[in-house]
């Protein structure tokens, strides 16, 4: 394949994955890279109904043959059926050609059907393995991709683009097939008929040939603009409503409302840059096979007139040339589509070539029953390779400890949580639970080994109970219910309207933030990993709820590893080890008895945090 | 998933009728693309016509001056083709798209207005799908479809009436034609336009999904769910693929069907024509030229297939966009409503009541409280209290259900909300930033925030961080703010609520997330605010109460107490088991194990 062209590794980098996303202006070679590999991907999807494919050809051909019969048929019953009649024979072969005519009609209408149902069946196939394809993928991306590709982007890639795939598909195929086979045997036949004549047809080819060159060129760049600003449309429409509590109350409508439109007016502006194409395009098409049809006549006439050409020829030139040119502006209208599908194809092809920074195992080493013993060998890590947040930690937790994790603000205690639950990988050293590498290990075998709880206790829309049985979706309802209760949760969720059916709506608006962390937690606990991690889970809770679930975590926990970071030092009181950090650094580890009888930044913490409370 | 699903062929044909004054403005447009339409087509059907005549007259009489006359026609009629398309085409790319952008505009225009009550129950998924590929539809049909029907309905009608001159028996059969043409198209209306509304439903499901897997990945990665939400997608996807097979099965049909009339048509006529010709009814010349003009006829026919179709989903389209449009604000200027000027900051409650909308019990009920202007009043109850429901109260993000809060005296739903807006700040518990640089995110609305007012608010929530950002106050912040921390949001939320001084200041938990000298910092500065400003803070912590003169205490919808923090710890047991720092109450404890 690469053979084919040669030049595509030296962009391969450049272009690969979702880095051309914002480049419009892109150069020949690049485009023809982002052609090759969208085209790659529609023939894969296109595969596995190869046969389908065929069965439409056939089914396309034979109903164009069953139309060709029409005219035939006509003649045939003027010619032959009317002069019976005339002559007392009866209506025999008039008859007979009704019948052949509306079977041929009955013929043509069952292909017809049969073509649309089979592909339709194809296309809604391939849009599903496609949407199956980029979903499953994008799920399996790392957070640090997540983090700059906006979940607006995503929803157009997997909505709009895939619509506009779907758009092409809609797009008669039976027009590609009738079309290629209509020129090139009608071409062929116009050569036998006549070949000066027919050289007049092909004088159009280069000016065809030309036209369709111009307006690939050209609107792929405009479709590429087109699929680049619905992305922010969608981007911004989405984000805005999503946030529509801060919005309102800081009265930002105004100010969304100029960028939507401003957005808005970008969307537009592509979309016209590639209709006005099409203007040209289309019409142009026709022109040239209008203007071909008419200098046919004229000459073609003239050479009738000189004895030089049978009228008869001329007749059947003239009939071939109008189904030679027809299914052009079919081609044209196609194409058009085709364009518009491949810029969605060349965002999609992308996003399915980005590579997970956080890749699964080749060959994943199994952990059947976790224990939870911790270890950070010189971990050095960074979001930006030019300031370590990690410069080179080790750490080292045995199974079923419970350690807290103190530090200011930015000290990198969250990281440290991050990179244990496996959303980043160290850029130097390893991170491991049983000795084992978690890159060595499968997803299942790592979420049972770790679970992470974070202050943003994301819900989604559906009913408490399947917000908590994420956490094991195989839990029945009393082990979601006990798992409620063990958290103290269960009270609040009996209390609301329909209990656990409750809908919390979307991004569980229902609850309150202290109530929808507590909903996390049941989760979390649910979910019984082997080590536990608590990043500020705790922060929207009341005292009396946060006490109950510090109740609760002493019975949870006794027999897992955790890792909790609170800024609330009660969270101390049940831990068996702290551990403060600095600058990505441990720079007090001990029990929480001997860190308060140390004169160390833990007791001075300590010291604040008890006057708080008063 | 949205509420009301169903589909009448009249309701929705009624809402895409309504689209017409999205039309309006450019009948001038319309008139000309249909006009240049028709011209394409007369053009098209000609220019075979002019060739026959070519045959029949100068190249049988051996006329060359005639040849140069037709052939000369014959390439105009092609030019006109050509140029006509290119109009047509020219001018609907100003027109129809100024029109999709215009119903979008206002689509978006709309969501804002309408109250988060809507918005906590509205998919983001659904919204998303009628702004972009419903409002699509809709164009695609009013812009080409529309034009197309009329010029097929033109074109079927005049070659009708010419077939009828010519020889009115099968002229007539023609006409009869047009019976089950309409007969399937009724039955296909009624089965199509039940298909096409739950496809769109099902893509706005499956945008639904996407959405909400794409906000919460780092859920899905926690907890190593990407299987089950997987799942969940593919789902809907298999109804969608489902849906929209149903569709094609419709479709099939009725395409077949309109494939198939034209063509027994011409059969028929072949018959009866030449049965007519053969009894001396009808002359050769005409039966050829009525065959000819039939085959004339099968395109418009055929068409008439796919512009049904889009008709029916566009139809159904603006079904769904009316069903945002037809929802009316609930929360907005009252008539007469006027602007409440600089507020003193007299907050007071009156026998509020509040029940979210749909719900069957009230949140909160007889809130009756006090803020003086300049005092600050906590509020302290358990989870589910509806601590969160009176804040929102205050800025009517929800309108009271009975009772009324009054702001200087004045009723808050007689001002303008733009004008009760500016007065009352809410820093909510939910950071919500947007991506945007650091400083619109800070300033959002007052666009005319000064820089030394956003130097004061910065100061104030300590967030001096934002000034080490990569390019400072003008760093985007990532979507949800994803690249700062929990605490580094809290306090742009802080300081976004603190700027420009507003009257009322609402706090919704404002320090949970903040490490102990942070927070520290942050109640030191904010105490210098609230000292000139009325205010009501959520709190859950005693250092948050510490900064209120007084505190409310809220327990099961109502208010059961109100005094300082002391006098409440000393007086009410209730109050001292929520915010007591010391875990010896095993009575909660024990009630929570119940």
């Amino acid at each position: 394949m690469t053979t084919q062209v040669p030049d595509v590794g030296a962009y391969d980098r450049e272009w690969r994955g979702v880095s051309a996303e914002d480049a419009e202006q892109i150069s020949t070679a690049g485009g023809v890279f982002l052609r090759e590999r969208s085209r790659r991907l529609l023939a894969d999807l296109a595969r596995p109904h190869k046969r389908s494919l065929w069965l439409v050809a056939v089914a396309v051909v034979l109903q164009n043959a069953a139309g060709m019969a029409g005219p035939y048929l006509v003649s045939v019953g003027i010619d032959r059926g009317i002069p019976e009649m005339a002559a007392g024979e009866g209506p025999r072969t008039l008859l007979l050609v009704f019948a052949v005519f509306m079977a041929c009609a009955i013929a043509q209408g069952g292909l017809r059907w049969m073509f649309f149902l089979i592909s339709g069946r194809i296309g809604q196939a391939m849009l599903f393995q496609l949407r199956r394809r980029v979903f499953t993928h994008l799920q399996g991306l790392s957070l640090s991709f997540h983090e700059k590709y906006t979940s607006g982007r995503v929803i157009s890639r997997l909505t709009s683009d895939v619509e506009t795939i779907g758009e092409l598909l809609d797009e008669s195929l039976d027009e590609l097939v009738m079309a290629v086979l209509s020129i090139v045997s009608i071409g062929v036949i116009l050569l036998v008929l006549d070949a000066p004549l027919a050289l007049v047809v092909l004088l159009s080819f280069p000016l065809l040939i030309l036209l369709f060159r111009w307006f690939r060129k050209h609107s792929a760049l405009s479709y590429r603009r087109t699929r680049e600003t619905i992305a922010l449309l969608i981007v911004q429409f989405a984000e805005s409503l999503g946030g529509i509590r801060a919005v309102q109350a800081f009265r930002r409508e105004p100010r969304n409302q100029e960028i939507f439109e401003s957005v808005n007016g970008d969307y537009k502006l592509a979309n016209r840059r590639a209709w006005k194409l099409i203007a040209w395009f289309e019409p142009g098409i026709i022109l040239l096979g209008n203007l071909t049809i008419g200098a046919v006549l004229l000459y073609g006439g003239f050479r009738v007139l000189d004895g030089e050409l049978e009228v008869g020829v001329l007749v059947a030139f003239l009939l071939y040339l109008r189904r030679f040119f027809a299914p052009m502006e079919d081609l044209s209208v196609l194409y058009n589509a085709f364009q518009a599908a491949t810029a969605a194809l060349e965002k999609l092809s992308g996003v399915l070539e980005e590579v997970p920074s956080v890749p699964p195992p080749a060959q994943p080493r199994p952990l059947p029953r976790p224990s939870g013993a911790v270890g950070f060998d010189d971990v050095r890590f960074g979001y930006r390779s030019d300031s370590p947040v990690l410069p080179r930690l080790s750490l080292s937790i045995p199974a079923g400890q419970t350690v807290a994790l103190v530090g200011a603000t930015g000290a990198g205690k969250s990281t440290l949580a991050r990179l244990l639950a496996r959303f980043y990988d160290p850029v130097e050293g390893s991170v491991n639970v049983d000795g084992i590498d978690l890159r060595a290990l499968a997803d299942d075998d790592l979420r049972r080994a770790v679970v992470m709880v974070t202050q943003e206790s994301f819900l989604f829309s559906g009913t408490v109970a399947a917000n908590i049985a994420l956490g094991r979706p195989s839990a029945s309802r009393a082990e979601i219910e006990d798992a409620a209760r063990a958290i103290g949760a269960d009270e609040f969720i009996r209390a609301l309207p329909e209990g656990y059916d409750t809908d919390v709506r979307r991004r569980g608006g229902r609850l309150s933030a202290g109530q929808r962390q507590l909903v996390a937690f049941a989760r979390a606990f649910l979910a019984d990993p082997a080590v536990l991690v608590l990043d500020e889970a705790t922060s929207s809770l009341d005292v009396p709820s946060e006490r109950l679930v510090q109740r609760a975590l002493r019975t949870i926990l006794t027999d897992r590893t955790a890792v909790i970071i609170a800024h609330r030092l009660s969270t101390v009181e049940i831990a068996d080890r702290v551990l403060v950090m600095s600058d990505g650094r441990i720079v007090e580890d001990g029990s929480p008895a001997d860190l308060i009888g140390d004169a160390g930044a833990f007791a001075d913490l300590h010291q604040a945090w008890r006057d708080s409370l008063i | 998933m949205s509420e009301d699903r169903s589909t009448s062929n009249k309701g929705s044909l009624h809402s895409l009728w309504r689209m017409r004054s999205y039309l309006r403005p450019y009948i001038g447009q319309m008139t000309v693309m249909g006009i240049a339409a028709l011209v394409t087509v007369g053009a098209e059907l000609a220019i075979p016509l002019v060739s026959q005549r070519v045959i029949d007259g100068p190249l049988a009489d051996g006329d060359s001056s005639g040849l140069w006359w037709l052939g000369g026609l014959a390439l105009l009629l092609g030019v006109l083709e050509a140029v006509f398309g290119f109009v047509r085409r020219w001018v609907q790319s100003f027109c129809m798209l100024d029109m999709e952008t215009a119903i979008r505009n206002d689509l978006y225009a709309h969501l804002q207005r309408l109250p988060v009550a809507y918005h906590d129950r509205a998919q983001t998924g659904q919204l998303v799908t009628r702004a972009t590929s419903d409002i699509t539809t809709i164009r695609r049909f009013l812009g080409f479809g529309l034009i197309f029907l009329v010029v097929n309905v033109t074109l079927f009608t005049v070659v009708t009436i010419y077939l009828l001159r010519l020889y009115w028996p099968l002229g007539l059969l023609v006409v009869l034609s047009a019976v089950p043409v309409a007969y399937f198209t009724l039955i296909f209306e009624r089965e199509y336009i039940v298909a096409s509304r739950r496809c769109q439903d099902l893509q706005g499901d499956v945008a639904t999904v996407v959405e909400e897997a794409a906000v919460g990945i780092r859920i899905v990665k926690a907890l190593g769910r990407r299987r089950t939400i997987g799942g969940r997608f593919l789902h809907e996807s298999r109804q969608l693929r489902r849906a929209s097979l149903v569709k094609v099965r419709i479709l099939a049909k009725f395409w077949a069907i309109l494939d198939l009339v034209p063509q027994v048509l011409l059969a028929l006529v072949l018959l009866i024509g030449a049965l007519a010709v053969a009894a001396g009814d009808l002359t050769l010349g005409s039966l050829v030229a009525f065959v000819s003009l039939v085959v004339l006829l099968a395109w418009p026919i055929e068409a008439l297939g796919w512009i049904l179709a889009i008709g029916q989903e566009s139809a159904t389209a603006a079904d769904r966009l009316y069903e945002v449009f037809d929802t009316e604000p609930m929360i907005a200027d009252r008539p007469g409503a006027h602007d409440l000027g600089a507020a003193r900051g007299l907050l007071r409650f009156e026998g509020v009541g509040f029940r979210f909308p749909g719900a069957d019990r009230d949140v909160l009920h007889g809130i009756d409280l006090t803020v003086e202007p300049g005092e600050t009043v906590a509020i302290v109850g358990a989870t589910g209290s509806g601590k969160t429901a009176l804040t929102a109260l205050v800025p009517r993000l929800y309108d009271v259900s009975s009772g009324r809060i009054t702001l200087d005296g004045t009723d808050i739903r007689d001002v303008t909300l733009t004008s009760l807006r500016r007065a009352v700040a809410t820093a909510f518990e939910d950071p919500t930033l947007f991506s945007a640089s650091a400083r619109e995110n800070l300033t959002l609305g007052r666009l005319d925030a000064t820089d030394a007012e956003i130097a004061e608010a910065i100061s104030v929530a300590q967030a001096d961080f934002v000034y080490d950002l990569p390019w400072g106050l003008a760093t985007r912040i990532g979507e949800q703010g994803l690249s700062l921390s929990g605490g580094q949001r809290q306090r742009l939320a802080l300081a976004r609520a603190v700027l420009g001084r507003p009257s009322v200041l609402v706090l919704d938990d404002p320090l949970s997330a903040l490490d102990i000298h942070t927070e520290g910092l942050v109640e030191e500065a904010l105490r210098r605010v609230l000292a000139a400003t009325t205010a009501l803070v959520v709190a859950h912590r005693p250092s948050t109460v510490l900064l209120a003169d007084r505190v409310a205490l809220l327990e099961g919808g109502t208010i059961t107490a109100v005094g300082t923090h002391h006098e409440l710890l000393d007086r009410v047991p209730a109050y001292r088991q929520i915010l007591s720092a010391e875990s010896d109450s095993d009575e909660v404890l024990a009630g929570g194990r119940r």
